[in-house]
C-alpha cells in the first residue's frame, strides 16, 4: 500500500486512520478548550484532568479516538487485554497515546496485529504493550504516553503526558 | 518503563538568539542543522515577533513545521565561559535533508556535554597521566612533555618505525580537514611514520582502492541523481538506516518518480521493507544473494548486459582503455586492470554458473540486468545509479567486488550522467587532507598483527577504539593489555620517581616487550583503559570544523560551544606535540632532526586549515568564504570564486575523463576480477565448522561503536546490550527466548548479545549490531584481510550458547518487528 503523499498536509486535525473500520465511527471523545487551563507559576506544569471515556467503552484491542490536552492533540486509547507498562483500569490493560508521530508530527495508524502505532511518514513503529518504545524508527523520543486515572465508576480521566507533544513547546497551550 | 523524560516544555528560542551554520557530525550524508544559542537568563515569547521562529507559538504547529524542535534538541551549553541555552535544530533550506532529523542528529544536542542539564559527562576534561596506579589530571605541558620524552626516545632521523600510530582519516565527529591536517602534517611530514592505521581498519590503506586505480574516485555523483534516474542499484547497503536522510529525501523521491529498485543483501533489512512501500513490490527487487558472492553476480550481470548488447559503445570506446592489460595482477593489485574486451573476457561467467553460485535464480539475474540495462520501449538509454557500501567493503574480496560493480556502470556509460554514478555511500564524512603517503608503502603493514607480535614501542592512538571495532580483538586486547601494563607496572614502581628516571624506566619497559601508549580522544575508551597518557580532545561544534559529505559537499560547522575542560581541537593537539618533540630533540643535541617539527606555529583550527586545506586546494577555500555558503555549501573541488560565491562541481567525470588512478591518457580501466570463493584465510574453514553466519553491521539508533551512545538514556534503554537478530525456530532449536543473554564463540573468541527474534532472518543466518561497548562483536571476526589488508569482518561464523535468561533491563523492551507495516 502506497502512502499518500497529502497526508502531511493533515496538519492539525489528524485521525486514526484504519486500524479498524469501526474506529471511525466511534464517537470522538475530547475536552473543550475551556476545560484546558492555563499555565500557572508553578514548577510544574498544570494538566487538565479530562474524562476520555468509561471503561465499558472499551472493546479489545479496537482504538477509541480521544484528543488530550486539548482538541487539537489527538490521541488514542487501548484496550490490550493484559497489563502493560502505565495500564490501569481492573486489568490494568487500558493505555492512552498521542497519535501525532514525534518525529515529524505525521498521524500515527493503529496496527491491530502487532499493537504498534505505525507512521507513514518515515516508517517508525512504536509498541503500545512496552511503554510506547519505538521499536524503530527516526523519533528521538518514545511515543508520549497519558496518565490516566479510574475512578470508582470506570471513568477513565487522562492527568499529563510524559513527553512533549509533538507540534507544541509547551504540552499545555 | 521505556525511557521518558518528563519533560513537558521547552524554552522558546528568542528572536534575538545567535544561529549558527551546523552540519550533522555523524553520518557522511551531513544533514544541515542550526544551532541557535542565547543567555541562560533569557526566553523567547509565543507571538511571532518574540521567538526566533516567527510563528505564533501558542497554537499547535503543523506536520513538518520548522517551528518545533524536541527535548533531545535543547541543552544548556557552556559558550565563551557563560551559560547559554542551546537548540540544534535541522535546517529546512539545506538541500540535503530539507529539514529532515534522523533519530541520530536530531541528539546533537542532547549528546553536548552539559554540567546543567548532566549530559555526557563521560567527556574528557583534563590531560591525564598514569601516576599512583590509576590516572592523575595534569596540565598539557606536562603530559606533552612525557609524550615527547618517551617518544623522543624511539624514534630517529633514519627511523621512526617503533613508533605507531593510530589516526582517523575521517571527517564530521572530531574529524575533518583541520585535524587530519594536523596529524597528518605531524606523522607525514615531520615524520615518515609508516606504522599506523586507519579508526576502522588495520592498515593505512584505502577501503576502495580498485575503483581508484581504474580511475573512478568513490564519491562521483550528486545526491539529486536519486531523483532522476531509473534505478536505484544498491549493493552491501541499508541506507534507511545507515545514510537516513540519503535515503528519506532522495531516494524515495526517485522511487515516486518510478525508480525500480535493486537491493543486494543476503538479509532482508528495514530499506528493503521501505522501498516495497514506496515503489511498490512489483518494482523492488531483492537478490538475497549467499553471503559474499558478490563478484560471481556482478560477472554474471556484466556478462549477460554485455552479450545482449546493452552496453554503452560510445562510451567505452571514447573514455575507456583501449587493448589489452594495462595494469597485471600483482602484489599490490589483486586483479589486472585493462580494457572493456579484457575484462569480460576474464570476468565471463554463465546465468547458471551465477545463479548456482550466488543462490539466486536466472530469471532475477536477467531481471536485474534489464532494470540496469536494457534500453527502453522507445530506444532510450536506461539510467542507473549503483551505490555500495560496507556490505562489500567489508566483504569477501574488497578488490574485486568493488571492481567488477564499477565494470558494470561503466560498461553501461552509468558515471559522470545525470542519474547515474557508482558510489560508496559511506560512513562518517570526509575530511582528508594530509602528504602523501606513499613511504606507508602498498600492501600497507597489518598493524594490528605487529602489535599482537611484540613490534612497537610507543602507541599514538587518535580517537580509535580497536577494543570495540576492530577484527581479531579478542587476541588484539589480550596482548595490549599485557604489554601496556608492563608499562603500567614499571611506572608504578618508581612512584616519586624525576622525570629523567620514570622516562628511563618507562622505556627499560618497552624494551623488554611493553608498550607505551597515549591515547586523544574525546571520553576514556576502552582501549583508553590501557593507556598512560589520555589527551582530551573537542570535537565539531565545539571548534570550528569543515568537511564533505558524500556528494562532496563542503561545509563549515561553526564553533557553537565550549570544549569540555581544556580539551583541545585535535589539529592543536598535534601540533603541541610536535612543539615538545622539537624541544625536547632540540636538548638531546638532534637539531637538524628537530627541525623537521617547525612549522605548527597555529594560533587556531582556522590556521591549521590555512596551512592544510586552504595552501594545498588552489588556496580558493577560506572560512569568510565558506561561512557565507551556509549549510549548503559548495561541492568540492572547489574551482573558483566568482560574484562573491564559491564555485564547485556537481558531478565528476562529466567530460568523460577518469583521472583518479593518475594516469595521463584519463581512460577509465576495467577490472579483471574472477571469482574465487571465500579469499580471506581461514573463511571458508569457520563457515564449514561453525553452525551461524555472524552478519553484523550498524543500527539506526546507534552511531559506529556507541562512543556517545553509550552514555544516552534514550539509546541505552532501547538496546542495554547489543543485540543478535536470529530465526524464531533456531531460537526454538537453541531453547532461547526474546532478550535472553547469549554467548557467541567461535575459534578466535568469543562476545556476548541479547535475542531479537527475527522472522525475516534465514536459517543460521544472523545478524549482530557492531562496535557495542558491552559485546564486541570484533571478537570473534578472524584476522583473515585481502592482499592489501583489506579486514573482511561481514565473514564471520560462530556457534550460539545461552548465557541466561532475560535480566530486568532486557525483558521489558520492545521485540516487535522493526518493518514498518501500512495499516
Amino acid at each position: 500500500m502506497k502512502r499518500c503523499d497529502k497526508l502531511v498536509e493533515v496538519g492539525r486535525r489528524q485521525f486514526l486512520r484504519g486500524g479498524l473500520a469501526t474506529a471511525a465511527a466511534l464517537p470522538m471523545v475530547g475536552l473543550m478548550a475551556k476545560d484546558a487551563k492555563a499555565a500557572t507559576n508553578g514548577a510544574l506544569l498544570d494538566y487538565p484532568s479530562g474524562k476520555l471515556a468509561n471503561v465499558n467503552d472499551l472493546k479489545l484491542n479496537e482504538p477509541m479516538e480521544v484528543s488530550y490536552p486539548d482538541e487539537d492533540a489527538p490521541g488514542v486509547l487501548l484496550k490490550l487485554g493484559k497489563a502493560v507498562e502505565g495500564g490501569v483500569g481492573p486489568d490494568g490493560d487500558i493505555v492512552g497515546f498521542t497519535t501525532v508521530c514525534p518525529h515529524k508530527g505525521f498521524p500515527l495508524s493503529y496496527n491491530a496485529e502487532s499493537r504498534t502505532m505505525n507512521c507513514p511518514g518515515h516508517y517508525s513503529v512504536f509498541d503500545c504493550e512496552a511503554g510506547g518504545q519505538q521499536t524503530w524508527g527516526q523519533a528521538t523520543q518514545n511515543l508520549p504516553q497519558y496518565r490516566l486515572r479510574v475512578d470508582d465508576k470506570g471513568d477513565i480521566y487522562a492527568e499529563g503526558v510524559d513527553e512533549l507533544l509533538y507540534g507544541r513547546l509547551s504540552n499545555v497551550l | 518503563m521505556a525511557f521518558k523524560r518528563n519533560i513537558d516544555r521547552l524554552p522558546i528560542i528568542p528572536a534575538d538568539a545567535t544561529k549558527h551554520n551546523v552540519t550533522c557530525h555523524y553520518c557522511i550524508v551531513g544533514c544541515g542543522y542550526n544551532a541557535y544559542t542565547w543567555p541562560v537568563n533569557k526566553q523567547g515569547g509565543t507571538a511571532p515577533n518574540e521567538n526566533a521562529l516567527g510563528v505564533d507559538l501558542s497554537k499547535q504547529q503543523p506536520a513538518n513545521s520548522e517551528a518545533w524542535y524536541s527535548p533531545s534538541m535543547y541543552n544548556v551549553v557552556k559558550q565563551n565561559g557563560k551559560d547559554v541555552h542551546l537548540v540544534v535544530k535541522p535546517d529546512k533550506e539545506c538541500s540535503v535533508n530539507s529539514g529532515l532529523g534522523s533519530v541520530r542528529g536530531a541528539r546533537m544536542a542532547e549528546n553536548r556535554r552539559s554540567d546543567k542539564t548532566g549530559t555526557q559527562q563521560q567527556r574528557l576534561e583534563e590531560p591525564m597521566i598514569w601516576r599512583y596506579g590509576t590516572w592523575q589530571p595534569t596540565s598539557w605541558d606536562d603530559a606533552l612533555d612525557l609524550v615527547a620524552r618517551v617518544t623522543a626516545r624511539v624514534i630517529d632521523k633514519d627511523n621512526e618505525d617503533d613508533l605507531f600510530v593510530s589516526m582517523f582519516d575521517h571527517g564530521g565527529s572530531a574529524g575533518g580537514y583541520e585535524n587530519t591536517w594536523g596529524t597528518g602534517k605531524l606523522y607525514f611530514e615531520s615524520m615518515k611514520v609508516k606504522h599506523c592505521r586507519i579508526h576502522n581498519r588495520p592498515a593505512y590503506n584505502s577501503e576502495v582502492h580498485s575503483t581508484r586505480d581504474m580511475g573512478v574516485g568513490e564519491l562521483n555523483y550528486a545526491y539529486e541523481d536519486y531523483t532522476m534516474t531509473d534505478t536505484i542499484f544498491l549493493v552491501g547497503t541499508n541506507p534507511l538506516e545507515c545514510q537516513t536522510n540519503l535515503f528519506l529525501n532522495h531516494m524515495v523521491p526517485g522511487m515516486r518518480n518510478g525508480a525500480k529498485v535493486i537491493i543486494v543483501d543476503p538479509r532482508r533489512t528495514v530499506t528493503a521493507n521501505a522501498c516495497e512501500v514506496e515503489a511498490g513490490k512489483d518494482n523492488v527487487l531483492h537478490l538475497a544473494i549467499k553471503t559474499g558472492t558478490d563478484v560471481a553476480l556482478f560477472n554474471t550481470l556484466f556478462t549477460y548486459i554485455a552479450d545482449q548488447g546493452w552496453v554503452d559503445k560510445e562510451f567505452i570506446a571514447n573514455s575507456t582503455f583501449q587493448g589489452d592489460v594495462a595494469q597485471p595482477l600483482d602484489e599490490a593489485h589483486p586483479a589486472a586492470l585493462g580494457s572493456f574486451e579484457f575484462a569480460l573476457q576474464e570476468c565471463r561467467t554463465s546465468l547458471a554458473d551465477g545463479a548456482a553460485i550466488c543462490g539466486v535464480s536466472e530469471a532475477d539475474i536477467v531481471k536485474a540486468a534489464e532494470w540496469i540495462a536494457k534500453p527502453k520501449d522507445d530506444g532510450s538509454r536506461r539510467k542507473c545509479v549503483t551505490a555500495y557500501e560496507k556490505g562489500i567493503i567489508w566483504g569477501n574480496d574488497n578488490y574485486r567486488a568493488i571492481g567488477t560493480l564499477v565494470n558494470i556502470g561503466l560498461a553501461t556509460g552509468n558515471i559522470g550522467r545525470e542519474g547515474g554514478g557508482v558510489c560508496r555511500l559511506g560512513g562518517h564524512q570526509e575530511g582528508y587532507m594530509r602528504p602523501s603517503d606513499a613511504h606507508v608503502g602498498r600492501p600497507a603493514p597489518y598493524i594490528d598483527q605487529l602489535l599482537i607480535a611484540g613490534k612497537g614501542k610507543v602507541h599514538h592512538v587518535w580517537a580509535n577504539d580497536h577494543y570495540k571495532t576492530t577484527l581479531n580483538a579478542t587476541a588484539f586486547k589480550r596482548e595490549y593489555n599485557r604489554r601496556t601494563n608492563m608499562v603500567k607496572d614499571a611506572m608504578d614502581a618508581r612512584a616519586g620517581a624525576t622525570r629523567e628516571e620514570l622516562v628511563d624506566a618507562i622505556v627499560g619497559a618497552i624494551n623488554a616487550g611493553g608498550l607505551f601508549s597515549v591515547n586523544v580522544d574525546i571520553i576514556h575508551s576502552q582501549i583508553g583503559q590501557a593507556a598512560h597518557v589520555i589527551l582530551p580532545a573537542v570535537e565539531s561544534g565545539e571548534m570550528n570544523l569543515t568537511s564533505m559529505n558524500g556528494e562532496r559537499r563542503m561545509r563549515l560547522v561553526e564553533k557553537y560551544m565550549d570544549g569540555p575542560g581544556s580539551a583541545q581541537p585535535d589539529c592543536m593537539i598535534a601540533a603541541g606535540m610536535a612543539q615538545h618533540l622539537e624541544r625536547v630533540i632540540r636538548e638531546q643535541g638532534r637539531s637538524e632532526y628537530a627541525d623537521q617539527f617547525k612549522g605548527y606555529d597555529w594560533k587556531s583550527e582556522e590556521d591549521a586549515f590555512m596551512d592544510g586545506y586552504h595552501a594545498n586546494t588552489g588556496k580558493i577555500v577560506t572560512y569568510e568564504r565558506l561561512r557565507a555558503m551556509g549549510n549548503n555549501g559548495v561541492q568540492e573541488p572547489v574551482v573558483d570564486f566568482q560574484d562573491g560565491k564559491l564555485v564547485g562541481v556537481k558531478r565528476l567525470y562529466a567530460d568523460g575523463k577518469f583521472d583518479r588512478h593518475g594516469r595521463e591518457d584519463k581512460k577509465a580501466l576495467f577490472c579483471a576480477g574472477q571469482w574465487r570463493g571465500l579469499q580471506a584465510a581461514g573463511k571458508a574453514a569457520q563457515r564449514d565448522n561453525y553452525a551461524f553466519l555472524i552478519n553484523n553491521g550498524r543500527a539506526n539508533i546507534i552511531w559506529q561503536n556507541w562512543f556517545l551512545d553509550k552514555g544516552n538514556d534514550f539509546v541505552s534503554d532501547r538496546f542495554p546490550l547489543p543485540f543478535i537478530e536470529i530465526n524464531p525456530e533456531d531460537m526454538a532449536e537453541l531453547n532461547l527466548k526474546q532478550g535472553d543473554l547469549v554467548e557467541v564463540y567461535n575459534d578466535v573468541g568469543a562476545t556476548q548479545a541479547l535475542v531479537y527474534p527475527t522472522p525475516t532472518a534465514r536459517r543460521k543466518e544472523t545478524f549482530m549490531v557492531f562496535g557495542a561497548p558491552n559485546g564486541a562483536q570484533g571478537n570473534i571476526v578472524n584476522a583473515g584481510v585481502n592482499e592489501l589488508i583489506l579486514p573482511n569482518y561481514k565473514h564471520t561464523w560462530a556457534n550460539i550458547r545461552k548465557i541466561s535468561d532475560a535480566t530486568p533491563s532486557t525483558s521489558r523492551l520492545s521485540y516487535k518487528s522493526q518493518e514498518y507495516v501500512a495499516s
